[in-house]
């Protein structure tokens, strides 16, 4: 009787395997380093065995001759070799390989720690180091050690304004920033078949914020639909009892809407709590919130009315943002005064674009609000999507309604 | 494979900014690593590493990810790391810079021998055998190379 993990893995839980990658992929930002590691080791040739992918979306378009200069390298290199590559507008890694290329019972392999998202899928997701990833660019393998698991089961439905994203920063608070350290999270139970797949992707993604290697949900028919969706035919994974190391219980009609207060993930108090405290900047966006979902939930609160801080909303992807324009979702957002950028991480990581200054406060759809994060003395406040609304129409910091 | 050293005891919880501390990292220089490891331990530390096997409590390597403690711990001279668990990343690139770890929960004796195996699993210190996890046949070749850069340069 195994965890989800030890099934894909194909080991015990605490044992090292060696395994085969199905895919591999590293960003603008982490390619760059792999890069030379491969160089290093001698350059000798490309695995033809993994799925290798190159993704531009931390620093896109390019800000300075810099990041120009380093992005030329790695772009050159992505194309002659035949990696897929993704350029700038694109969008982000996680969200590219949520679009109809993961499956169930893979191994997947990215060079960023949020690369557990695709665990929506049923598939073993980590992140690596650059090294690491330049020996599976090389042979299409790694070693792994099997971890152990925590059952996070669920019961009951949603209900009023909470999302998804309050239950993932509900469950970082309840296990703290290590508390699942080197494991995987497994989401189970009657509730879990209830959530919709960008919602799985969204408290997948959070798992490392616990300091899990992974966070998975069993493939079931939500995700075969999906899948069949980009013309993939696949096999449910029905759960078997199994011993988790710990165990927590979520019954979802509990879940309040919640926010992660500044420096921490897991500080995490309800919005009643925070109410009226002054925003400078809403951004909505990130592999944790930018996708269609989240987008057109944004534009149903703020349509028609205007947001009074200044909101900037970047889309996770091209195709979240196609299908954005075709519905009217980007009209309605543009209409209401935000701001919107180039697919790919945005203002998430610092580096240009939305930076935030010394003592601004920013409410942020993201996964991550450590100190300077966002600009340096700037204070980010994470929260779902229906809170990041509700603020931005007040400007302070506002419990969302109940549609 | 196997190895031998002197038991050097430590703590739980032993993180890496007290491997090496932060105040260090700016620099290629693995001889300042070297000189300055667990320096907020026990500064004369750093000059008795050379030969031994650090035994530690739980947690080994926690918090950041900074390679450069494991290349510190490596050269220094230290053999090998035994604990009942290390951090997560420290513990990768540990492996991937060629410091053999042992997730094993033994009892320390300063100084004296420790032996251990890594293809059959075991270590044995002060007339105890206490059986670990062997590791996987790749993780021992690298080991062996001295890590993974090495491993491929030779390799492949
Ligand atoms: S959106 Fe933010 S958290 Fe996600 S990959 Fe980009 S920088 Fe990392």
């Amino acid at each position: 009787m195994s965890t989800l993990s030890e099934r894909i893995l194909r080991g015990m839980a605490g044992e090292y395997v060696d395994r085969k990658v199905d895919h591999a992929y590293v960003h603008d930002g982490t390619g760059v380093l792999t890069l030379e590691a491969w160089k290093n080791m001698g350059a000798r040739g490309i695995s033809d065995t993994a799925h290798l992918h190159v993704f531009f979306d931390h620093i896109v378009p390019a800000n300075n001759s810099t990041t120009a200069t380093l992005q030329h390298e790695l772009r050159d290199f992505a194309c002659r070799s035949f990696f897929r590559f993704s350029d700038i507008g694109g969008g982000i890694c996680h969200q590219l390989m949520s679009e109809g290329v993961v499956l169930p019972n893979e191994i997947v392999i990215g060079a960023d720690s949020h690369s557990c998202t695709l665990g929506a899928f049923g598939a073993f997701a980590t992140g690596v180091g650059a090294t690491d990833m330049a020996a599976i660019w090389m042979t299409g393998e790694t070693w792994f050690r099997v971890p152990e698991s925590t059952g996070i089961h669920l019961a009951g439905n949603l209900v009023g304004a909470a999302e998804a994203k309050d239950l993932a920063l509900s469950y970082v608070s309840k296990l703290g920033m290590d508390g699942a350290s080197y494991q995987a999270l497994e989401f189970v139970g009657e509730g879990a078949a209830t959530i919709p797949m960008d919602d799985r992707l969204t408290l997948c993604n959070l798992a490392v914020e616990t300091g899990a290697k992974a966070g998975m949900f069993y493939a079931d028919e939500m995700t075969l639909h999906y899948l069949a969706a980009a013309g993939y035919a696949a096999q449910v994974q029905e759960p078997e009892p199994c011993s988790y190391k710990q165990e927590l219980d979520f019954d979802l009609s509990d879940i309040v809407p919640v926010i992660a207060v500044p420096p921490r993930v897991d500080t995490v108090k309800p919005v009643s709590d925070l109410a009226g405290l002054p925003v400078d900047q809403v951004f909505v966006g990130t592999c944790t919130n930018g996708r269609y979902s989240d987008l057109a939930r944004f534009a149903r609160i703020v349509k028609g009315r205007k947001v009074v801080v200044r909101t900037i909303v970047v889309p996770a992807s091209r195709v979240v943002l196609q299908k954005a324009i075709n519905t009217g979702v980007l009209m309605d957002l543009v209409e209401a005064g935000c701001s919107i950028g180039t697919p790919g991480c945005g203002p998430c990581l610092g580096s240009h674009m939305g930076v935030i200054s010394d003592g601004e406060v920013c409410l942020s759809t993201a996964n991550r609000n450590f100190r300077n994060r966002m600009g340096v003395g700037g204070e980010i406040y994470l929260s779902s999507v229906s809170t990041a609304a509700a603020s931005a129409l007040e400007g302070e910091i506002t419990e969302p309604e109940v549609s | 494979m196997q190895g031998r050293g002197r038991a050097v005891c430590m703590g739980t919880d032993i993180d890496t900014d007290v491997v090496i501390a932060g105040r260090y990292l700016r620099t290629k220089d693995h001889s300042i690593w070297v000189a300055h490891v667990f320096e907020d331990l026990d500064p004369s530390l750093a000059s008795r590493l050379n030969g031994t096997v650090i035994v530690a409590g739980k947690n080994f390597g926690c918090g950041s990810s900074r390679e450069q403690a494991a290349i510190a711990i490596r050269e220094a001279g230290v053999i090998a790391v035994i604990a009942p668990s290390f951090g997560r990343i420290f513990f990768r690139n540990a492996i991937n810079i060629g410091l053999p770890l042992i997730e094993c929960d033994i009892t320390c004796s300063e100084g004296i021998p420790v032996t251990f195996d890594l293809t059959s699993g075991w270590v044995e210190t002060g007339g105890m055998k206490y059986p670990s996890r062997p590791l996987s046949v790749r993780m021992q070749e690298i080991l062996a190379a001295g890590g993974l850069v090495n491993y491929w340069r030779t390799h492949g």
